[in-house]
């Protein structure tokens, strides 16, 4: 029984860490309507840079973590203005195509750099730290803060999209293109603010990847599939939703771990199915699409 | 010297050519009806306009100014506002927030602001909180023109603002258009409806097959000379 509750705490918390790797796709897609086949490996990317931050600065990656904000923000605002509002229009092929190119050229060019070896982000005693509930069951305190930190995001960007005037400009841009251009909203730099956004995002779904396990170059296209799975799931458009959505699947993957440790993986694909087949617009999709 | 004036506009789809050449012009606080038949090119005329379809810099004139190449975002804040067909209001966005949305990046200065909008439209006050998809047509063409109105517009665009309305609501619509017209605000109307448009215009302008077919003072031409111009003969 024990057991049974240990898997579903942990799928919960295993899900804040899904629902971080989402919601900057998410965010993507709400704003831009891209679909962003580099996203796992700019996960890996925005780790790399936590890791060089920390290592040439001396500072613990939580810290680090802050001094990447900036200047990912700013890769992200100047990889949309420069290269991906090119790639949008009426077809939806260039961007995927543009992104798919991207992932192979991050992949090789962290290859080049820091090799295959496997890298860690390294935090001392909090790694391994963790708070016992009673029962025999505990709690990480690292997976703990991923779930914290994903309703924090999720509660930021929230108050972003409904609270504020840029946020209603993401809403109108993504409802429509052409009178969002009327209302004087120069889309190019809306899209690089999102894009800037959602790379603060991936920093932080970044810091407790690496926090929480190895990493290494390769590694980004698993963190894709999952995040696409977490919004599939949650439903395209609403924050919310995404968190739902990565919860679905870390539970998912760990009571199928729990029955057998082989089945890990595939039960949270087995999930992402069952909610396509029975909910295809996701279990929260937003109202008017 | 006129507020607006358009100077061998053309504009083109692709390949396809919707303008061949339009000369227009108009004074500061007139208002100009456009008429025609289904795809005349009196939206394009609009869209070219307010920089959705671009063209040569000196084809729109903005007080003698050349806007005709600038970007859509940029033209808004210059003093002229579309209100487009078929409404075109944000679905996610709730009625107060369309209206505010329209005075994103406002510029000039002037006599609208939300308050204004809503004494005008006091509907819109009830309603601001409702999502636009649960309003009524009429409703919905008031929040637009609002939204149109809140970027303080010296010359305001109407796309067919009687369409798909009752004709009580119409009424309600053109005598806020007077109200509009009262600060100052010039009005271009594109309407199919050739009697509103006679009424409320100081000027018409026939386009037919994207050239201008007629144009004049509405109390100067005949019946038959609008039949020929409209449906050519």
């Amino acid at each position: 029984m024990t057991g049974w509750l240990d898997a579903l705490i942990q799928g919960v918390l295993l899900g804040g860490l899904y629902a971080l790797f989402a919601t900057g796709l998410s965010l993507m897609f709400g704003v831009m309507r891209l679909v962003n086949l580099a996203h796992g490996d700019l996960i890996v990317l925005a780790a790399f840079a936590i890791l060089v931050l920390a290592g040439k600065l001396g500072l613990d990656p939580f810290v680090a973590v802050l001094a990447a904000f900036p200047i990912l923000f700013v890769v992200g605002f100047t990889l949309q203005r420069v290269l991906l509002n090119r790639t949008l229009g009426p077809d939806l092929l260039p961007p995927l195509l543009v992104t798919f190119g991207l992932s192979i050229i991050i992949q090789n060019g962290l290859l080049q750099i820091f090799s295959a070896d496997s890298q860690r982000l390294r935090s001392g005693a909090i790694e391994t730290a963790s708070i016992s509930l009673g029962g025999g069951i505990a709690v990480g305190v690292v997976p703990l803060l991923t779930l914290l930190s994903s309703i924090a995001v999720i509660v930021f960007l929230n108050l972003v999209f409904y609270h504020t005037p840029l946020g209603r400009a993401f809403r109108a841009t993504s409802d429509d293109l052409e009178v969002g251009q009327l209302m004087g909203i120069d889309v190019g730099r809306i899209f690089a603010i999102a894009m800037g956004l959602a790379f603060i995002v991936i920093t932080i779904a970044a810091l407790y990847l690496g926090l929480r396990a190895n990493f290494d170059p390769t590694i980004g296209p698993a963190r894709l599939l999952y995040a696409f799975e977490a919004v599939i799931i949650g439903g395209l458009g609403s924050f919310w939703g995404t968190l739902a959505g990565g919860i679905v699947l870390g539970l998912a993957q760990t009571i199928g771990a729990r029955i057998d440790p082989e089945w890990q993986i595939l039960s949270g694909h087995l999930a992402f199915l069952v909610v396509l087949a029975l909910r295809p617009r996701g279990l929260f999709p937003r109202a008017l699409d | 010297m006129p507020v607006l004036e358009t100077r061998k506009l053309t504009a083109f789809y692709g390949d396809f050519q919707a303008l061949y050449g339009i000369d227009t012009t108009m004074d500061a606080g007139e208002t100009i009806a456009i008429i025609g038949a289904n795809g005349a090119g009196k939206s394009t005329f609009l869209k070219a306009i307010v920089g959705l379809v671009r063209g040569p810099a000196d084809s729109v004139l903005l007080d003698g100014r050349p806007i005709g190449s600038r970007a859509a975002a940029d033209i808004v804040k210059l003093g002229v506002a579309l209100v487009p067909e078929g409404r075109r209001l944000f679905p996610s966005l709730t009625v107060e927030e369309n209206l505010l949305i329209g005075g994103y990046g406002r510029k000039m200065p002037g006599p609208w602001s939300l308050g204004r909008v809503y004494s005008l439209f006091p509907v819109l006050k009830e309603r601001r909180s409702s999502a636009t998809p649960a309003l009524s047509g009429g409703q919905q063409q008031m929040a637009a023109i609002g939204r149109a109105l809140m970027s303080n517009p010296r010359v305001l665009l109407c796309d067919e603002i009687s369409l798909g309305l009752a004709p009580i609501v119409i009424a309600d619509i053109y005598a806020a258009l007077l109200q509009i017209k009262a600060e100052g605000t010039s009005v271009v109307l594109v309407e199919q409806d050739i009697v509103q448009a006679m009424k409320a215009a100081d000027r018409v302008y026939c386009f037919q097959e994207g050239r201008l077919s007629l144009s004049g003072r509405p109390q100067d031409l005949t019946r038959d000379q609008i039949h020929r111009a409209y449906f050519g003969t």
